[in-house]
């Protein structure tokens, strides 16, 4: 009966959002009396999830899975969920378990509910609040079947420390050839720089930059603040900068704590995308640009003149604190 | 190669977003309705297969009649035929049933999805659609090659991206990547004209479990204005962020 989420890690580590999962999880436990176990694949040291009050750990240690394939790991976590009685998992939202959420669904005959923002509203019926029409609206959704599924929005509930006595079993699933029938040749990863998904703040770069040799200051203001660096749609159209930094509705959403645009207009597309981010900083030379309208805090200047100012003065904010 | 490109009809991106009944339904009064962008896409790289490679393309929606004018324009646009099937499209798993069973009989090679609609946001029918026909699943799809019956494609993931090999027939979630922007179709007179003369069939759905329902939507609240700060009193903005917003 406990409910079960799938804690990510990547290279043996937990991902950040395997905390808030947890977090998250052991709040809706608490509220219908029961316990949360969590499933770990190629994870090093589990003890940690016991600060974010996770009961169980089934630990899947297996070479066969030491890269991720969708198929194979939601057969996992269909065995976990089957194993322990499950009627109700929380998984998250990285482009991983976004992925394999809905093979879950299908072979658990789950009905699943994503980008969920909120704990649940009711249980029984069982409703959650989730994000819809690209963040301009909230829907409730109910979910009847028997097996719940719902995916947590990214930084939408929060990291709690809640110790719990964990106690930590060894599984072993059974994965066949039919697992593999996507086969991982090469993954290129840019390193030392933060991704757009595990970043908590994004600092994004538009037009208003004028070309692609003047993103040094960019780069400078997010590595001050351990940010990820992204731009508009439009930069990424022109060939600026890669279409992996694109954010926006169709390009990667940001859910980040802090989101700094520079030299971006705003454009309705661009702030789909963007809108789930906690707080947002416009610095533009156009009072008259959109994003003002849903900025938290907006400075109306030159972008060639504000951000070298304010890294310089983050540099010495960031020795003082 | 036969390749079915499912559509999505949603809100154009810049409409106002309302609810009607009580809030428990989007209200369309005044809203122009588009391709879903993720689908377009893909619907463009299936043009692409159909140009280099004489790949077929069949559309298909789950939708009502007033449906009929998004699939007329993938015609349009380039697609052989369209199929839409007669229902409401209230629930993923109910969607990826009638898709799926629409797959089953046409022996389609590869089925394009947008990874996400931008109405409900859901992201699961891909992926539910190769759970119940067991087919190679990609999602977040940023590139696709086939060589006789042979894959190669390219999945964008968290800080990066990984190149895969896999065997038809297969689905993807597609994205952005798959095609540029730039190679983005309007449709001209010609295809405008020559959609109106392909088949467009419908067919009923099937019985499917229903597993979840959206019941009400809400509005966020209305934000509260930006502060503004001077440009030369940075350290307030400073301030600000890390007292006020504590973000930093």
């Amino acid at each position: 009966m406990s409910i079960l989420i799938y804690a990510e890690s990547a290279e043996g580590k937990f991902r950040k959002v395997a905390f808030e999962l947890a977090s998250y999880a052991k709040k809706v436990a608490e509220s219908i009396g029961t316990t949360v176990t969590a499933i770990t694949i190629n994870t090093e040291d589990v003890s940690e999830l016991s600060k974010y009050g996770v009961d169980k750990v089934l630990k899947i240690t297996n070479e066969k899975l030491s890269s991720f394939s969708a198929k194979a790991y939601a057969d996992v976590i269909k065995q976990a969920a089957q194993k322990e009685g499950t009627k109700l998992v929380i998984l998250s939202s990285t482009t991983d378990s976004i992925y394999l959420a809905p093979l879950v669904a299908v072979s658990l005959e789950a009905g699943l509910a994503s980008n969920v923002v909120e704990l649940p509203i009711n249980t029984s019926p069982f409703q959650v609040k989730r994000n819809a029409f690209s963040n301009k609206a909230f829907n409730i959704t109910e979910i009847s079947s028997e097996v719940k599924i719902i995916g947590l929005a990214k930084n939408s509930y929060g990291i709690f420390e809640n110790t719990s006595n964990l106690s930590v079993e060894d599984f072993n699933p059974t994965i066949g050839e039919a697992d593999f029938g996507i086969k991982v040749e090469k993954i290129e990863k840019v390193s030392g720089k933060v991704s757009i998904a595990d970043a908590d703040i994004v600092v994004s770069g538009g037009r208003g930059l004028k070309g692609p040799e003047h993103w040094g200051m960019i780069e400078e203001l997010a590595q001050v603040l351990g940010a990820a660096t992204a731009c508009s749609k439009p930069v990424s159209d022109l060939d600026w900068r890669p279409h992996s930094e694109h954010v926006g509705q169709t390009g990667k959403p940001v859910a980040a704590n802090l989101y700094i645009a520079v030299g971006i207009s705003g454009a309705i597309q661009h702030i789909a995308g963007i809108n789930s981010s906690k707080v947002k900083v416009v610095i533009n030379t156009d009072p008259e640009a959109p994003f003002f309208k849903v900025a938290d805090y907006g400075v109306i200047g030159d972008a060639f003149e504000v951000v070298p100012q304010l890294i310089e003065k983050l540099k010495v904010f960031k020795a003082q604190h | 190669m036969k390749i079915l490109v499912c559509i999505s009809h949603v809100p154009d991106t810049t409409s106002k977003i309302n609810f009607a009944n009580g809030d428990s339904q989007f209200d369309t009064n005044g809203v122009q309705f588009v391709i879903n962008p993720n689908d377009e896409y893909g619907l463009t790289r299936a043009i692409w297969f159909q140009e280099q490679q004489g790949a077929t393309i069949t559309v298909v929606n789950v939708g009502n009649a007033e449906t009929e004018p998004t699939l007329r324009k993938a015609l349009a646009i380039g697609a052989n035929d369209a199929i839409r099937i007669n229902a409401n499209p209230t629930d993923s798993f109910f969607v990826a049933k009638q898709i799926a069973e629409v797959a089953k009989n046409g022996s389609y090679d590869i089925i394009i999805a947008g990874k996400e609609s931008l109405d409900y946001n859901g992201g699961m029918v891909p992926g539910m659609i190769a759970g119940i026909l067991g087919y190679n699943f990609l999602n977040s799809c940023i590139d696709l090659l086939v060589d006789g019956s042979n894959v190669k494609a390219i999945r964008e993931i968290d800080g990066g991206r990984e190149t895969i090999s896999t065997t038809l027939p297969i689905i993807i979630g597609g994205q952005k990547g798959l095609v540029e922007e730039k190679d983005l179709r309007i449709p001209n007179m010609r295809g405008i004209m020559t959609a109106r003369t392909k088949t467009l069939t419908v067919v009923e759905p099937i019985d499917a479990s229903i597993n979840t329902k959206a019941v009400k939507f809400e509005k966020p609240a209305p934000k509260s204005a930006v502060k503004l700060v001077a440009a030369d009193n940075l350290d307030e903005l400073i301030n600000l962020l890390h007292n006020e917003a504590k973000v930093i």
